[in-house]
């Protein structure tokens, strides 16, 4: 029974990263219909700038997760403008192909910049652990620190769209482009702001996974980069809870799945309950169904 | 006697496979060949085989696959398999014999995996369907790590999470296969190539092929025309795994080793990279941008380091370039119209809106 618990929370927080980087996809797919698959590397470059910043500058957590988080935002801008927006009447193929580029791109300046030995990243925070049942479950600090980074987010994101300004104008870029640059929506900055946005994500994203799993290497991002992206299709990809209840089960279900059934099937696992989900929602779980029209 | 101008343009295609083959064949004989680039050739082969087989999914049939070296994969320790079991169980000896079965016996294993896959996926549409290929792929990845193959004698015992087997290991879960027999030659990967382009191109110019079409261009209007849609999607997602199990099988004969591994999602992205550079939809393409992208990092090798990036950078810029307006106006001045794959292009991103 601890046991169960121990798996079930470590399956939470492992699934509130999901969580947080599937944001990042969401948004970016609900406002510009493109897969983002450099997204998952974004994260790695965020981990990177932390961990550059702690164990270089000693500078302390704090500052180093705001460093990586404003150099993810200016990253996510300059990527979207150079690469993604000349491209925004092309075929959605000529996109993800980009996309894959930029995620090659990344890959391996990262490569030549810190080489492929992994780093150790250490924990950026240290606060003490919680005991329950006389010390048999342990609820570490980067635990707790997820989980309540994850809700903070998750209110903050749903009060930006749904209260402010430009997140009205990302819900009705997300509607209908044309019809949003008629009612004076400047489109672009939208987009910008979106990527903008899922970058700073990414980078809470990076120093959260690397805390809990600290080897850091250049392709560190790509696996949870693909996960989360299940995650967001498996909660209905553009919409911003689905991707955090598709995130959440996806993490649960994976340490589940490891621990009771097989370390190999793990991933495995978690692939066949999206195939599942999408052979009975074929829009996921919380994804407005498409209609067809002639 | 007039030629139609598709039976030309798939003359030329042929034309260019053959002569392609000829110039590597004389270049082998001469010693004009560097070891490196040799030890190219079946690879090359695969991977022209995979695009094709890719393109008739992408670009005929209008689904996007992002699984596809699952179904390599399959392919591939299959064909070894039975390589290994048809050597040990009736002593057969006859090399190119054995290979030809085995990747007989890669293209319908495959087969069948895309039957079992194509039911639930061709359900689903546009990304979600792309998501779930993506899926299946690394669930075929995951499952081959978990199976372990073992011969005795004649028999052939298989077994899930369990190493211990009689009789020697063939396939040892995820350390994958060891000491295959490499038999695949370069001439029966250029005739695999000539397999696929007479099995694709003769099914795009069929009444099938053009109802492939007519339901990717509109699935109502095809649907109202009394097209059975998802046979028609069917049968080009299993035509096409049922040559990427082949390449898969030939690609597995040609190494000592085989892992899971190896065909992970990269190697998806790899062939799509080449469908898309070479032209959705574009055979023709698809065969050249395979063949060049296969030698280009080997090509690179001077950069070393930088060659990975180099290859990013340039796939970004093509992108970038092929869809720029004014490049492609100019384009269109420089070489007047000719129907060739563009069209399909432009009319796919028309379609997708």
């Amino acid at each position: 029974m601890v046991s169960f618990l121990r798996f079930l929370i470590n399956g939470i927080s492992l699934g509130s990263v999901y969580a947080v980087i599937a944001l990042g996809y969401t948004m970016v797919y609900g406002i510009a219909k493109m897969l983002n698959f450099a997204h998952g590397d974004v994260i790695m470059v965020g981990a990177y700038i932390s961990y550059c910043a702690m164990q270089y500058m000693g500078l302390p957590p704090i500052v180093s997760v705001l460093a990586a988080m404003v150099v993810c935002t200016a990253l996510g801008v300059i990527i979207e403008g150079l690469a993604y927006r000349p491209l925004r009447q092309a075929a959605s193929l000529s996109v993800l192909i980009t996309a894959i580029g930029v995620s090659y791109f990344l890959q391996n300046v990262a490569l030549l910049i810190w080489g492929s030995n992994p780093k150790n990243f250490n924990s950026v925070f240290s606060v003490g652990a919680i005991r329950l049942f006389g010390g048999e479950l342990v609820i570490t600090s980067e635990t707790m620190l997820t989980i309540a980074a994850n809700i903070v987010i998750m209110i903050a994101l749903t009060l930006f769209t749904g209260r402010t300004k430009m997140g009205k104008a990302m819900r009705a870029v997300s509607e209908d482009k044309g019809a949003a640059e008629l009612m004076g929506i400047n489109v672009n900055r939208t987009i910008s702001m979106t990527f903008a946005i899922g970058s700073a994500l990414a980078a809470i994203a990076g120093v959260l996974l690397c805390s809990a799993y600290p080897t850091l290497q250049p392709t560190t991002g790509s696996m949870p980069g693909i996960k989360a992206f299940t995650a967001a299709v498996f909660g209905g990809i553009g919409s911003i809870p689905g991707a955090m209840i598709g995130g959440l089960l996806l993490g649960v279900i994976e340490i589940l799945g490891k621990a009771y059934i097989s370390t190999e099937l793990g991933d495995a696992l978690v692939f066949a309950m999206l195939i599942i989900v999408l052979l009975f929602k074929p829009a996921g779980l919380m994804g407005k169904p498409m209609r067809e029209k002639v | 006697m007039k030629m139609k101008k598709k039976t030309l343009s798939n003359l030329i295609t042929y034309a260019i496979v053959i002569l392609a083959f000829v110039l590597c064949q004389w270049l082998i004989a001469s010693g004009r060949m560097t070891r490196s680039l040799k030890g190219q050739m079946v690879p090359i082969c695969v991977y022209v085989v995979m695009a094709v087989s890719l393109n008739l999914v992408v670009g005929i049939s209008g689904e996007l696959s992002l699984g596809h070296a699952g179904f390599m994969s399959v392919g591939a320790f299959a064909g070894v398999i039975a390589s290994a079991w048809m050597a040990g169980a009736f002593a057969m000896e006859n090399e190119l014999l054995r290979l030809l079965l085995a990747m007989v016996v890669g293209g319908v294993v495959a087969g069948v995996a895309g039957v079992l896959i194509g039911i639930p996926v061709l359900r689903l549409r546009g990304d979600y369907l792309a998501i779930v290929t993506l899926a299946f792929g690394e669930i075929i990845r995951n499952v081959l790590n978990c199976l372990y193959f073992s011969l005795e004698g004649s028999r052939l015992h298989v077994s899930f999470n369990n190493p211990n087997l009689p009789g020697t290991i063939l396939v040892n879960g995820p350390n994958g296969a060891k000491d295959v027999a490499k038999i695949a030659t370069f001439p029966v990967g250029f005739a695999l190539i000539l397999f696929t382009l007479f099995v694709v191109l003769n099914l795009i110019n069929s009444r099938s092929g053009r109802a492939i079409m007519a339901s990717r261009d509109n699935r109502i209007a095809a649907e109202a025309m009394g097209i059975n849609v998802t046979k028609y999607k069917m049968m080009a997602f299993v035509t096409s795994a049922v040559l990427a199990g082949m390449a898969g099988a030939l690609y597995g004969l040609n190494f000592s080793t085989i892992t899971a591994a190896k065909f992970k999602f990269d190697t998806s992205i790899l062939v799509l990279v080449f469908v898309v550079l070479g032209g959705i939809g574009n055979i023709r393409g698809s065969i050249i941008a395979a063949a060049l992208l296969t030698v280009l990092p080997e090509l690179l090798r001077a950069f070393n380091d930088y060659r990975m990036l180099i290859y990013a950078i340039v796939l970004i810029l093509v992108m970038l370039a092929t869809n720029n307006p004014t490049i492609r106006g100019l384009f269109t001045r420089l070489v007047p119209q000719k129907h060739s794959g563009t069209e399909i292009v432009e009319a796919k991103g028309g379609a997708e809106e």
